[in-house]
């Protein structure tokens, strides 16, 4: 039943990180350069799609909505397509909206995924110690164009999520990619900034 | 000793004999059942059989507290082992994901016929287009992952909805056991075998908890032991209701019974004369119980609780012989019989006092309420035996040189002190108007309403019950819909045909959510249903075929889905012992009652938010209960079975109020007959100066109450009977003294004086009980015999004692 959780968690940081940054702050080091980039952004209101490979189907599933953002805590995926769908992470408690009814789920319920979430808060307050406790942490590239390579500590997140890749430029997140360790994959894409 | 003594004494031992065996073959009881009305209505029934062993009696909720969080989950989760293989459990929860995935197995196992979705339409080409859409819908989401690896065989997602019909669980968990939301406490439940209502049983479960939270606590290094156990539920109550009632009666009964006894010696200087006092105590007790083991058939233990008060009024009468004829037997032992001429002086008012507190009681006998009706009848049976052993007994058992004190000085100081205190006696009406004016600004919360109020439980354990409740977010089930049939299959179909229309309530908000057995266990019909809705496989296959175009997903990968579906169609129905060994076997037991003649389902509902029912909303659950009785033409063999919706607090807070206004009123009528004997054994008049102190008495004590926050109950009206029983002595005393000679009077107000400080000290130290009902009891009638005598010799029309030499010259010249 763990498997689950740790999607949940990918796409909680998906979510997080999805949202378009400011310029980056100056910073010796570029993983510090990108995750400040990324924390001085208060809120985000972005396009996305995302491709999912599943072994079970013939062709990929595809999906697209809505991601939002506001600093520090709160994580919303509108699912609008295929299926509509309203995930939203707030204060720790992720509740998921279909239809009439919602379904809420207090990440503490599962201290093992806890922390990947705590994670991503520390991500976007650029907190790099509290990320690489839980992920170890590789950057490639520069902060122009750059890639974050997450690979999961907890042994059971990492049974269902192998590693999670997040590209970008400067401090504008492009895409996230989730391999899951039965082969599975998805590909998120983010698209243009949604105007108020 | 004489011949009338010897005869006395014979039929004393023989009646006592014969009490000691009742006594001894008698069955006592500790559950609900004095709660309940003797000849019940079936609601009435219904309700008392709920809180004895419905739904939630047999729910023990446990909390672990102390050391740290890992700690608190281990011994959690090795309790919850320990109970596992304990046979006085049926279940036991904690949150455990072994528990979890053994539940989703068997409802995969059993989907298609369990899943409220399966129907005709939803194997048509349309509805299963749009029901795996759905599905791929949910892969898109985070829930996604479960359905992938579900998805060849169960393409339509008939486990993700059952899964959704029961409801997720929201408890936190810590180390995979339940956790409170503020995470200081270890959290689950127990299911016991035994029924709430059967204590012993209940004991036994209790101390299992205990014993495996023992032992799995001790699996832990000494460092980290420091934690604790709590525990609450209907079971934990009625075992520590049971004990505490048995511990109050026993440890202030001892008490009581020292104090007295330190009380008397010091009055008596006479160990025998001490030990002869007790005896009418034992003899009326001994009766009292045979009486109610005779006219009721079983002993409640309240009954007993409330037995003790009776030593208050019993050993008064020995008092009265030996104080009162102290002085004759120290005068010479060649008088003739002792206390010869106490029969004829003093007897008759004893006589007179013992009728007058028998009428008060006897109001009492034919109360609905079975613990009031014992009480009565155990006071009238005690109270006739004390008086008729001190009468016919206890003189010739009196050795003729038993010298007991004089107490004839004390006497002269109370009369002295009276006669001075006597002019202000304006003071008393005053005290009355303003007890008056107390009762009446008070007289919106003068009398409490809630059945609660009798419950033995004290503050602090209900006040755990709730915040474990809260904890696990398991709200005490104030409405059920309680449905009787039968058969199994007829009360789960009529259930069934009462959900589908909560169901619409709940949609259309007039209910918050509730339960049906039929979430857990379809009724035969439905299933049967259920499975002729599935085609065929070769139907199957052409239908997907059609369903599938356009989406990513082709029909050969759903070859595993054809075969279940396959299986289902000629699998064995589910029963009961499918769900084994799973929560859901846990859940469906608390929501079924599979007796004989009769299988009874309960739907708990609950309000929005966890909040009451507004009467509109009791109003459509009503008439929804009605209109599916009514046979629905999908469930024709419902007609067999009847429902009704049970407000559970409101049905105990009605029977309580029926009590309590039943109490008042037969109090009342006694205290009509107490008038009425009175008025008839002296005059209007004397009737009526005897009557004064006692109802100031009672005025005083009712205000005082009221003004301390308590609200008046049935126990606080038994108390008032009590105190016009005690009290009613000392007044027709005191009417004795105001026609007779002077001589008696130090003797009689000595005697009083102790007797009251004898039953003062019995009802006080009942006042300090753990038990809510006996301390009510003994706050009322302490005060309430002590401000009787006080008022009663205040009133008292006494001529001012000789002087001071002559005082101590007393008895008859």
């Amino acid at each position: 039943m763990t498997r689950p959780h740790a999607r949940r968690v990918a796409c909680a940081a998906l979510l997080a990180l999805a949202c378009p940054a400011g310029l980056p702050a100056a910073g010796t080091d570029p993983l510090d350069e990108v995750l400040q980039g990324l924390a001085a952004r208060r809120h985000g209101h972005v396009a996305f799609t995302e491709v999912q490979h599943l072994a079970v189907l013939d062709r990929p599933l595809e999906s697209s909505g809505e991601l939002l953002y506001e600093a520090p805590d709160r994580l919303e995926k509108r699912i609008l397509r295929p299926r509509p769908e309203t995930l939203v992470l707030s204060h720790g408690v992720l509740s998921a909206t279909r239809g009439h009814r919602t379904r809420v789920v207090e990440l503490a319920a599962w201290p093992q995924v806890a922390p990947l979430i705590e994670s991503i808060r520390a991500t976007l307050a650029g907190d790099r110690a509290a990320l690489e406790r839980v992920f170890s942490v590789r950057l490639e590239g520069d902060t122009s164009r750059w890639t974050l390579r997450l690979a999961p500590r907890d042994p059971a997140a990492a049974r269902a999520v192998t590693e999670v890749l997040i590209t970008g430029e400067h401090a504008r997140l492009e895409t996230v990619e989730i391999l899951e360790a039965d082969g599975d994959r998805s590909f998120l894409t983010v698209g243009p900034e949604i105007s108020p | 000793m004489t011949r009338a003594g010897w005869t006395g004494t014979l039929i004393f031992a023989a009646l006592a004999a014969l009490a000691l065996i009742l006594v001894a073959r008698a069955t006592y009881t500790a559950d609900l059942s004095a709660f309940l009305p003797r000849a019940p209505t079936l609601r009435e029934r219904l309700l008392v059989d709920e809180l004895r062993s419905g739904l939630a009696s047999r729910l023990i909720m446990v909390a672990i507290e102390g050391a740290d969080a890992a700690a608190r989950a281990e011994v959690a989760a090795g309790l919850a082992q320990r109970l596992r293989t304990e046979p006085d459990f049926v279940g036991v929860s904690d949150g455990d994901q072994a528990g979890l995935e053994r539940t989703a197995a068997v409802l995969f196992a059993h989907r298609y016929l369990l899943s409220d979705a399966v129907t005709a339409e939803r194997f048509t080409v349309a509805g299963l287009r749009a029901a795996i859409g759905d599905t791929l819908g949910l892969l898109a989401t985070p829930e996604g992952l479960a359905a992938k690896a579900l998805f060849t065989r169960d393409p339509t997602g008939e486990t993700p909805n059952i899964l959704e019909t029961l409801g997720e669980q929201r408890l936190p968990t810590v180390d995979g056991v339940w956790s409170s939301r503020d995470g200081r406490r270890a959290l689950l439940i127990a299911q016991t075998r035994a029924a709430g209502s059967d204590t012993d049983g209940q004991q036994e479960a209790c101390a299992a908890i205990q014993r495996s939270f023992a032992a799995a606590a001790a699996t832990l290094p000494a460092a980290r032991r420091s934690v604790a156990l709590r525990m609450s539920g209907p079971g934990v109550f009625a075992v520590s209701a049971r004990s505490a009632i048995r511990d109050s009666v026993i440890r202030l009964s001892a008490l009581g019974s020292i104090l007295i006894a330190a009380l008397l010696l010091a009055a008596y200087r006479s160990v025998p004369a001490l030990l002869l006092t007790f005896v009418p105590v034992v003899s009326g007790a001994l009766a009292g119980v045979a009486a109610v083991a005779l006219g009721f058939g079983v002993v409640h233990g309240i009954t007993l609780g409330f037995g003790v008060t009776l030593i208050g009024e019993a050993v008064d009468y020995s008092i009265y012989l030996f104080i009162q004829s102290a002085q004759r037997s120290a005068l010479g032992p060649s008088g003739g019989p002792a206390g010869a001429d106490w029969r004829q002086s003093v007897w008759p008012t004893i006589r007179l006092g013992m009728l007058t507190s028998v009428c008060g009681f006897a109001a009492l006998v034919p109360s609905g309420f079975q613990g009031l009706a014992q009480l009565g009848l155990y006071s009238i049976a005690g109270l006739i035996a004390a008086a008729l052993v001190t009468r016919f007994v206890l003189p010739h058992w009196r050795p003729h040189s038993l010298r007991s004190r004089d107490l004839t000085g004390l006497g002269t100081l109370l009369w002295r002190a009276l006669v001075k205190l006597r002019p202000a006696r304006a003071a008393l009406a005053l005290l009355a108007l303003i007890a008056c004016l107390v009762l009446i600004g008070h007289r919106g919360e003068l009398f409490s309403r809630e059945l609660a109020d009798l419950s033995p439980i004290p503050a602090a354990a209900q006040e755990l019950d709730a915040s474990l409740r809260a904890d696990l977010g398991a709200p005490d089930a104030r409405y059920v819909v309680v449905v009787s049939a039968a058969d199994l299959s007829t009360a789960l179909q009529a259930a069934q045909a009462i959900a589908e229309r909560l169901t619409a309530l709940q949609a259309d908000g007039s209910l918050g959510g509730f339960d049906t057995p039929t979430r857990y266990l379809p009724d035969l019909v439905t299933q049967r249903a259920r499975q002729a809705s599935l085609p065929a496989p070769a139907e199957l296959k052409a239908r997907l075929d059609a369903a599938l175009a356009g989406l990513p997903v082709n029909a050969a990968r759903l070859a595993p889905f054809v075969n279940d579906v396959e299986q289902a169609r000629t699998a064995a129905l589910v029963t009961p012992a499918d769900l084994a060994g799973t929560p859901l076997a846990a859940a469906l037991d608390a929501l079924l009652q599979l007796g004989t003649p009769t299988v009874t389902a309960f739907l708990p509902i609950t309000g929005l938010r966890g909040g009451d029912l507004s009467p509109t909303a009791l109003a459509r659950v009503r008439s929804a209960i009605a209109d599916a009785m009514r046979a629905a033409p999908a469930h024709p063999s419902a007609a067999g079975a009847q429902g009704s919706l049970l407000d559970l607090k409101a049905e105990a807070d009605a029977l309580y109020t029926h009590y309590l206004t039943q109490a008042v009123s037969l109090s009342l009528a006694g205290l009509a007959a107490i008038l009425a004997l009175l008025v008839l054994a002296l005059s209007l008049t004397r009737a009526l100066r005897v009557v004064a102190p006692l109802a100031l008495a009672m005025l005083a004590v009712a205000a005082g109450l009221s003004v301390a926050g308590e609200r008046l109950g049935i126990l606080h009206v038994v108390g008032m009977l009590l105190i016009v029983a005690v009290g009613s002595n000392y007044a027709l005393f005191f009417d004795r003294l105001a026609q007779q000679e002077r001589g008696t009077v130090p003797r009689t107000l000595a005697s009083l004086a102790v007797a009251n400080l004898a039953t003062v000290t019995g009802f006080g130290v009942l006042a300090f009980s753990g038990v809510p009902v006996l301390a009510a009891l003994g706050r009322t009638v302490a005060p309430g015999a002590l401000l009787a005598l006080l008022f009663s010799a205040w009133l008292a029309r006494l001529e001012a004692p000789p002087t001071a030499a002559a005082a101590p010259v007393a008895g008859p010249a």
